[in-house]
């Protein structure tokens, strides 16, 4: 900054004979800038404070300590951590499912995104009705949603179950089956894809027509067109869905404890025993993990061992993306 | 979006600002221009062979809209159906809801009015808008300034400040969530209410600001200098200059902020689970399923009821809704 203002602190060369006067003023100057911009800043800072940084720090510490909440934290060490990584066949369940469905997710939902948005992009005619229908289901509230689907694919008298069954198809348990439940979650969030879409067609539309015509002069095929001037044009905005993508399905939390929920025909909320991750574990996240192992079992210390993994990853793709895309920070 | 002529080709709608988006490398393959076989280009005193290839070009194009059309009726029919699905239930009597029949013998529309009789869902209506209203107006008011000060004020720090605001929109809400729970049961003594989760919003939320902040880099530096000539401060420049200009994005936010208090499950499940009276609709309706598990139609009616507030609000505000995806991930 300083050095855009053109003056720096020392004297410099012959300018510094000119520039004397200046500092007193210019440094008063700069604190007002500085106190003006703290005091925009100020609900934030605050913020950042109570709501970001001290718990990010209390996580660390509680992580070394065996903590139920009702006696003080004692100091474990590496204990809660050679726990959950070796002693807890439940935290590695989760992860697994955690990788599953990120992978699939992410991979399904950016495709899907992607060739939803292209084919708007393409419509000529009812444009505003294709893109609200694809659209609408992104609204609706994930705990209805997931209620929603679990009706629809409720393996006894669901509709999906009853077509499948007069086509002749095979009829699976959907959310009840330990094999379909991971897929049947990614289908309720690809059915809820208009953000992605709408992103996708957002940055479709972003590029240039000159570089289509340019590409058509040159002779190039409809496929041609697209491997060489979309798709290098759309790159940074697949590489973001991606990222934000991974790092919402690591939090992958509400659809899946409701539909473990709604599928087990356990009444959610009573008290009553719930086996989470139903049907037998195959829906179990990490995010579940951390509830369960802290708000169910009491056992702070080790609920943020998980927190602590769920941070580093998060933050190690955030890096990714900030290194890739600068332009989200801008320059000091 | 008006459909017009169907020549034109990907034309960007009305969108604010410029997407300066980053790396956009063009590949052009091919040999260099020039070699450009009978460019099929004028309609009238062409010679025969070009008006042939032009009706094949206009034939193919007729096949590609016909093609493009059908794909997306399909699509759309697969993303409307649950909702027609969810809505035929919610409006069959007791018995025929546990059937395979999609279409109601007797259209029962007193469902909507019984499932006001279940005990609590008055109440959670009651929280739900309370914590997304209050919540909303709580994160606009502290997120406006953050993000004006980062976008147009050059203070040391700024790039600092722009990373932390992005490290906690991408932070899962289970790193923090032990030490948060712990700071508002055992110190601030409000577990069992939604304060926990309003409060903070009064600090800036990460994400609104992150949003702000993008839209507010595309408003031109002349009006705020031009409104300091004038003489006014900071204050009356964000007041009188940059708010006016900010709407689209404003209401974006809001609109964000609201569906988000809306559809929160984890939250209430952390701070609520205890005390009924404090439940959001999003929290109650599983254990409104569970309650009532035999009754398809009434769990149905309300899943609905639960999202059409927010399909409402979305009708009434499409556009700003969409400038703010499209802001999330295109621009910057």
């Amino acid at each position: 900054m300083a050095t855009v203002l053109g003056i720096g602190r020392g004297p410099r060369g012959s300018r510094s004979a000119v520039s004397l006067p200046v500092p007193p003023a210019l440094r008063r100057k700069r604190r007002r800038e500085l106190s003006t911009a703290v005091g925009f800043l100020s609900p934030w800072l605050i913020g950042f404070a109570v709501f970001f940084a001290y718990p990010l720090i209390s996580t660390v510490y509680f992580s070394f300590t065996h903590y139920d909440g009702f006696n003080a934290p004692t100091f474990v060490g590496f204990k809660n951590y050679t726990y959950i990584l070796t002693k807890n066949a439940d935290f590695w369940q989760a992860a697994r499912n955690t990788v599953w469905l990120v992978v699939v997710m992410v991979a399904l939902r950016t495709v899907f995104g992607l060739g939803i948005g292209q084919l708007i992009v393409k419509i000529r005619s009812g444009a505003g009705f294709f893109r609200t229908a694809f659209y609408l289901p992104y609204l609706a509230p994930p705990v209805a949603a997931t209620i929603g689907f679990a009706f629809l694919f409720n393996p006894g008298t669901g509709p999906v179950n009853h077509f499948l069954g007069e086509l002749g198809l095979p009829q699976p348990g959907w959310f009840t089956s330990p094999t379909w439940s991971k897929p049947s979650l990614v289908l309720l969030t690809l059915w809820g894809i208009g953000d992605l879409m709408v992103i996708f067609m957002a940055s479709l539309l972003d590029v240039p027509t000159e570089q289509y015509e340019a590409a058509s002069l040159d002779g190039a095929n409809s496929f041609q067109r697209w491997r060489y001037v979309t798709l290098p044009n759309i790159t940074p905005i697949i590489m973001f869905a991606v990222v934000t993508g991974v790092i919402q399905t690591m939090q992958f939390y509400t659809q899946a404890i409701v539909a473990g929920q709604v599928a087990s025909g356990v009444v959610g909320n009573s008290g009553q025993p719930f086996q989470p991750g139903y049907p037998s574990g195959s829906t179990w996240t990490l995010p579940q993990l951390v509830y369960n192992i802290g708000f169910q079992n009491f056992d702070y210390g080790s609920a943020c061992v998980i927190s602590i993994i769920l941070f580093v990853v998060a933050m190690a793709f955030t890096a990714l993306l900030m290194r890739r895309r600068a332009g989200l920070v801008g320059e000091d | 979006m008006s459909t017009g002529n169907p020549q034109s080709s990907a034309h960007s709608p009305e969108r604010t600002g410029a997407p300066a988006m980053s790396d956009t490398a063009v590949q052009t393959p091919g040999d260099t221009p020039g070699s450009a076989p009978a460019t099929v280009r004028s309609r009238s005193g062409v010679p025969s062979s070009s008006a042939a290839a032009w009706r094949r070009a206009k034939r193919q194009k007729r096949l590609e809209w016909i093609a493009v059309h059908s794909v997306a009726i399909a699509l759309a029919l697969i993303f409307i159906l649950p909702f027609v699905f969810l809505f035929l239930t919610s409006v069959m009597t007791d018995s025929q809801a546990l059937t395979t029949n999609f279409w109601p013998q007797h259209w029962v529309w007193s469902n909507y009015r019984t499932v006001f009789n279940v005990p609590g869902f008055g109440t959670w209506w009651k929280n739900t808008i309370e914590y997304a209203v209050l919540g909303t107006a709580l994160t606009v008011l502290s997120s406006v300034p953050v993000a004006y000060a980062l976008a147009k004020f050059r203070f040391p720090g700024r790039r600092v400040a722009m990373l932390a605001v992005i490290s906690m929109m991408m932070l899962p809400p289970q790193v923090i969530i032990i030490p948060m729970y712990l700071f508002w049961a055992k110190q601030m003594h409000l577990d069992g209410t939604l304060w926990p989760l309003i409060i903070p919003m009064a600090f800036g939320d990460a994400y609104s600001i992150f949003l702000l902040r993008q839209f507010l880099l595309t408003i031109p530096k002349e009006y705020l200098d031009a409104a300091k000539v004038d003489g006014c401060g900071e204050v009356r420049t964000l007041l009188k200059v940059v708010l006016p200009m900010a709407k689209p994005a404003i209401s974006a936010v809001a609109l964000f902020q609201f569906f988000s208090c809306w559809n929160d499950y984890f939250g209430p499940q952390i701070y609520a689970s205890d005390n009924p009276a404090a439940w959001t609709l999003s929290y109650g309706l599983q254990s409104f399923h569970g309650a009532h598990q035999t009754n398809w139609n009434m769990t149905m009616a309300a899943t609905l009821l639960v999202m059409a507030p927010v399909i409402v609000v979305f009708f009434f505000a499409q556009k700003a809704f969409i400038e703010g995806v499209t802001l999330t991930g295109v621009k910057g």
